[in-house]
């Protein structure tokens, strides 16, 4: 499966929910399947979707967030894995998209090949954790992460097959802030 | 000396409400205040730019944070600043020690404490050195920053200014 077949079958699964997206190809790659108010894009401080979107959720208890994160990011911030644990946000669902290489820079690799970052999660305390490797898995898993209590892990194994041709976030970083500012708000 | 309890007590009537930090001695006072205060919800973070980020994400949600760190997690923090509060515009008030202030310190803190209001002006982050008369001086400041400019704002203290409990 590559990432875009993942962010495919994913976004018509998202309703209102809060969604910090990691920088790199994630953000990219989502914007350019569904752009929505409600999405965070990062363009630059790596490692940093987890703790973003642990605050978001820690301040809108009520509402669901999710943080959609690379392999090179949680591993870059695995104590932030502890810190999400520790906090348990009931609220929180935490899908990684797990390709195994720094995908907008080269592709070169992690270390996601050998390491399972959702038995990390779970060690360190997240309520649930799953992996999937197919698309047709995505929606059951997600419906049932969604519906438990969190915070919960979900990762999606995908190929490394980003079109780089694909065209940058064009909201500026202000714009991004206030419609999903609003969107939490609103 | 600036009573810990009181510094809290000032924050929290100027509106701040979400907590975290990485200790360093010079804040332990003002860190065991706020872990007394279980409404307060003091959250330990692992490293600075997680807090960095944590506070980003709450302010995002409505809240008003408050990061505490030691100057050498600056250097940690400083991309974590530059490319997500300093260009979303994404305040936080950060109070930060000043470790290696005036050259007196353990090795590690030295450089740090010569660079520290340098790299601190040069990368754009605009603070203030607390004190134990000006405290509300500086928190008016701050809150100006924060909700008209949406910046970061740093109060810097000094060994001294908080008791240490340790």
């Amino acid at each position: 499966m590559k990432g875009i077949e993942a962010f495919k079958v994913l976004a018509p699964l998202l309703k209102n929910e809060p969604t910090v997206l990691a920088n790199g190809f994630i953000s990219r790659a989502f914007f350019n399947v569904t752009d929505r108010k409600e999405n965070f894009y990062m363009i630059g401080s790596m490692g940093l979707a987890s703790s973003i979107g642990l605050g978001v959720a820690l301040a809108q208890p009520e509402r669901k967030t999710l943080i959609l994160d690379g392999d090179g990011n949680v591993l870059m911030a695995m104590g932030t894995l502890a810190m999400i644990a520790t906090c348990a946000p009931k609220n929180l669902i935490h899908i990684v998209i797990d390709n195994e290489v720094y995908e907008s820079t080269g592709s070169q690799r992690t270390l996601s090949h050998e390491i399972k970052l959702e038995e990390v999660a779970k060690s360190a305390g997240y309520k649930q954790a799953m992996r999937v490797t197919r698309p047709e898995e995505i929606q059951p898993a997600y419906e049932k992460l969604y519906q438990a209590e969190g915070p919960v892990f979900l990762l999606i194994k995908v190929e490394p097959a980003f079109d780089a041709s694909q065209g940058r976030v064009t909201h500026t970083p202000e714009q991004i802030r206030d419609r999903f500012m609003e969107s939490i708000a609103g | 000396m600036l009573s810990s309890k009181i510094f809290v007590d000032k924050l929290r009537g100027n509106g701040f409400d979400f907590f975290t930090g990485v200790p360093c001695s010079l804040l332990s006072g003002l860190i065991a205040e706020l872990e007394a205060i279980p409404e307060i919800g003091y959250i330990p973070s692992v490293r600075e730019d997680a807090g960095v980020g944590l506070c980003a994400g709450a302010y995002m949600g409505g809240k008003q944070p408050v990061l505490l760190m030691q100057n050498s997690g600056f250097g940690y923090s400083l991309n974590a600043f530059t490319s997500l509060n300093l260009i979303y515009k994404i305040p936080v008030l950060v109070v930060m020690s000043w470790r290696g202030f005036g050259g007196k310190d353990a090795p590690e803190h030295i450089i740090m404490g010569d660079i520290n209001e340098p790299l601190l002006k040069t990368s754009g982050m605009e603070y203030a050195v607390l004190d134990e008369n000006n405290s509300d001086q500086v928190l008016a400041t701050a809150l100006k920053k924060i909700n008209d400019e949406r910046v970061p704002y740093t109060l810097l203290v000094k060994k001294g200014l908080f008791d240490e409990r340790h």
